[in-house]
């Protein structure tokens, strides 16, 4: 029979380890970003666009995607939105806490596979998140990269996130940067309107680029299908999508989505796999 | 390797499994059902009783001979002692301001399954795949050291399908000793194969005959006779042709008869989706998780930052029968379904999943 | 220096047009620029000439008592000032005003109106392409009503 991966270090897949809760960033009224390290055992550095399994003891676990790493110490970043129990206990939680951690789980941005491709990261509203590691990634390989393409979306300017990454990184010459915000007062002098209406000004080939998309469903969707329209590879064009998922390790049954166990067959998908089971309501 | 046993035989087998340290899990008579329970001996098995079956519908029947497995599939699946409908995952203990996560070892006495059915071994085959890469603890623990003792069906029920999943009757996988009840008038014997060294050495301590030609033959009839007595039968093709109907109006038609209670999975050989609990004690220092059977069929199943992904009673009815029937073979390369037809007995409207594949595969169900 | 015939070439709206077609829309058009907060459309005002914007940053928006001017969306390259001038009344229903300095053809909507109903062919395309800029701005607004990063937690 197969091992289990976790044999090693006698710990069942469904055992968190510690970690404790390093600082607290309040990104916004809903949204907070923490920075956790390892306690004692330390977990596998994670890839961008992997996700971890955040406890909070006695509440509740919940699937968050690593926002950033820390500098080599195993430390780890989470931005969680308080929308739930187990969030909001989550969200809440002071420097100095404990709480149980799962993972890495699932396939990332695999960035690797966009080398020699003009890169364009589409993030809107949290979806920005789980893209900060992939947009890190690539700064720090800009060379294996065509042109770097960041178009985000947000409600309005009160709720972008990691606003002064954005500021640093779109005062780079190599670097192409545009916010876009469904609402906004008529102090703003940036973009207003949804995301997708920058693609068309997206600075890039399209036949030759990657795209690595997350956000709101129907705002990866439109996302994706505008992408394809201007002739982008549909394999090429990758969605992190969300499912419930209780175990992330394909046991559970939850995050299932037509034949696809997000946990573990994602999250990250090729549009040519989602394009499908998208446009199944309930599915 | 073949031999013939006496009840007497048989009656020994179970003693020295049971003596062996294994628990044996076998059919027993439990609320007006032939279920599964823990059997000391042999005298615990529901001899010369049988049951009728049908859509919602279940009665214990009385056989005019001491038939051991006179009847079909039992009303509990297997599944409940291998991978148990609660079990502990952790206990956390907040002392100080520091945590010590306890794991409970899956330590379990070693299983015997007594006189499984060979769709049922099959339905163990199919959570293999699931619960043994990546491995859950309890799971293996306890299918590592299980022993099958498997039993030909001889009276399919009212709802069985076996013939059409390609499970049964006659056991063929994954046991280790497999019996074939026979009768030549007054005269009852068990015709016994065994397929694993474990299964030979048992057979060894045990006292019996070579089989005849007429023995074997006999064993063949049987399975001939309930081969051609299956009480519904499944289409193969059907689930590749309803496969993409996500909007047939046979969804809706069955949401409204469906309850959505969670019986068909409760009942299933092979269903396994799971949530997990959280629990703390009153101080707050002492927290557990637990895991418990989920069903797909509860509203609560798909939520996602609050509201369900699949609200309707249709779509989680479709999401159950497509998993099983189709999407199971890309996830895991085999049908999740065994044709054990519980779910269609134990549906308390009577819910036949061949009829509704049949009417979704037949019909096209409008433009689409 | 391009001409108006290659700069309707280049821009989105007309990318896929004959050259024929581009030839006779041409002297309709002519170049204009746009200084940060200089009033490009008013509400109210005649629909004379609608502008496809070459390069900088133009808002679109509506005046509301006490709230002033309130910003709908912002308008950028290879995209289009100004939708109301094919129907009549040919008035403007929305304001815009510069935000960036702003480079754009101005047509003058008198002359392609009447160039579509004297050319059908030049006609169809131009409506397609418009048809097409509606649906794209359409589906924008709708999926702006969606609220799409908002907290929706049942």
């Amino acid at each position: 029979m197969p091992a289990d991966s976790d044999e090693s270090t006698g710990r069942g897949p469904m055992t968190p380890v510690l970690y404790r809760v390093e600082a607290r960033h309040q990104e916004l009224a809903d949204t907070v970003t923490i920075r956790i390290a390892p306690v004692t055992e330390r977990l596998t550095d994670p890839e961008p666009g992997q996700f971890e399994m955040l406890l909070a003891f006695g509440v509740g676990e919940i699937p968050i995607s690593i926002s950033g790493l820390g500098d080599g110490g195993g430390e780890l970043e989470h931005t969680i939105r308080s929308v739930g129990a187990v969030t909001k206990a989550l969200c809440t939680s002071a420097v100095g806490d404990l709480i149980g951690v799962r993972g890495p789980y699932g396939v990332g941005w695999d960035l690797d596979r966009a080398t020699g491709h003009d890169l364009l990261i589409v993030a809107g509203g949290l979806g920005l998140a789980p893209l900060r590691p992939a947009m890190l990634e690539a700064l720090a390989n800009r060379h294996r990269f065509g042109r770097l393409v960041l178009l985000v979306g947000a409600r309005d300017p009160g709720s972008l996130m990691f606003v002064e990454e954005l500021e640093r990184w779109r005062g780079r010459f190599d670097i192409d940067v545009a916010v876009t915000v469904d609402a906004a007062p008529p102090s703003w002098r940036g973009d207003v309107g949804v995301v997708t209406k920058l693609l068309s000004r997206a600075p890039v080939n399209f036949g030759n680029t990657t795209a690595v998309v997350c956000g709101p469903e129907v705002m990866m969707r439109f996302v994706a299908a505008g992408l394809a329209d201007r002739g982008v590879p549909p394999g090429q064009i990758r969605l992190s999508m969300e499912r419930n998922m209780r175990c992330a390790i394909g046991h559970c049954g939850h995050c299932q989505l037509g034949p696809e166990f997000v946990c573990k067959d994602g999250p990250v998908f090729p549009w040519d796999r989602m394009e499908k089971l998208m446009l199944v309501r309930e599915r | 390797m073949a031999m013939m046993l006496s009840l007497d035989a048989v009656a020994a087998l179970v003693d020295h499994l049971r003596n062996d340290g294994r628990k044996v899990i076998g059919p027993v008579l439990r609320n007006a059902t032939i279920s599964l329970d823990e059997i000391d001996g042999v005298d615990d098995l529901p001899a010369g009783w049988t049951e009728h079956q049908d859509g919602g519908s279940y009665r214990l029947e009385r056989l005019d001979r001491p038939e051991l497995f006179g009847h079909a599939t039992p009303a509990l699946p297997w599944k409940s002692w291998l991978y148990p409908p609660r079990t502990m995952l952790m206990r956390a203990n907040r002392d100080n301001g520091s945590v010590t996560i306890e794991k409970p070892t899956p330590g379990a006495e070693p299983f015997a399954f007594f006189g499984i059915r060979s769709c049922d071994v099959h339905a163990l085959d199919i959570l293999d795949r699931v619960f043994l890469d990546p491995a859950d603890p309890t799971y293996t623990a306890r299918r590592e050291k299980l022993f099958v003792v498997a039993a030909t069906c001889a009276r399919p029920g009212g709802t069985c399908f076996c013939v059409s999943m390609g499970t049964g009757p006659a056991p063929s996988i994954g046991y280790d000793i497999a019996l074939t009840e026979l009768w030549a008038g007054d005269r009852h014997e068990f015709l016994a194969r065994a397929a694993t060294d474990r299964g030979r050495a048992l057979l060894g301590r045990l006292e019996g005959r070579a089989p005849t030609e007429a023995d074997l033959a006999a064993a063949d009839h049987l399975v001939g006779n309930a081969t051609q007595n299956m009480g519904r039968q499944l289409d193969p093709t059907h689930p590749t042709a309803a496969a993409e109907r996500y909007e047939h109006p046979q969804w809706e038609a069955v949401a409204r008869r469906c309850l959505a209670c969670a019986n068909c999975t409760m009942v299933c050989p092979t269903c396994f989706c799971s949530t997990t609990e959280d629990t703390t004690d009153l101080s707050g220092a002492v927290s557990e998780r637990w895991r418990r059977w989920d069903s797909c069929f509860a509203l609560d199943f798909s939520f996602l930052a609050g509201a369900p992904v699949r609200s309707s009673t249709k779509s989680r009815y479709r999401q159950w029968l497509l998993h099983k029937l189709v999407t199971w073979h890309d996830q895991f390369g085999t049908s999740g379904c065994v044709g054990c037809g519980r779910c269609i007995t134990w549906c308390p409207v009577g819910i036949d999943l061949t009829a509704e594949m049949t009417a979704l595969a037949l019909d096209p169900g409008g433009p689409s | 220096m391009k001409s108006i015939r290659d700069l309707l070439g280049e821009h989105l709206l007309f990318r896929d047009f004959h050259p024929d077609l581009l030839e006779l829309m041409a002297g309709c058009g002519h170049n204009v620029h746009f200084e940060a907060g200089e009033q490009i459309l008013t509400e109210g005002a005649p629909a004379s000439e609608f502008y496809l914007i070459r390069s900088g940053k133009a808002s679109v928006g509506v005046t509301v008592p006490n709230r002033g001017t309130v910003l709908i969306e912002t308008l950028g390259p290879d995209e289009v000032i100004g939708v109301s001038w094919p129907f009549p009344p040919y008035r403007w229903e929305f304001s815009s005003t510069a935000i960036d300095p702003t480079s754009a053809i101005a047509m003058d909507a008198e002359c392609l109106r009447s160039k579509c109903d004297q050319e059908p062919v030049l006609g169809y395309q131009v409506f397609k392409s418009f048809a097409r800029l509606m649906r794209d701005r359409l589906q924008a607004t709708r999926l702006q009503l969606l609220d799409l990063y908002g907290n929706h937690a049942g």
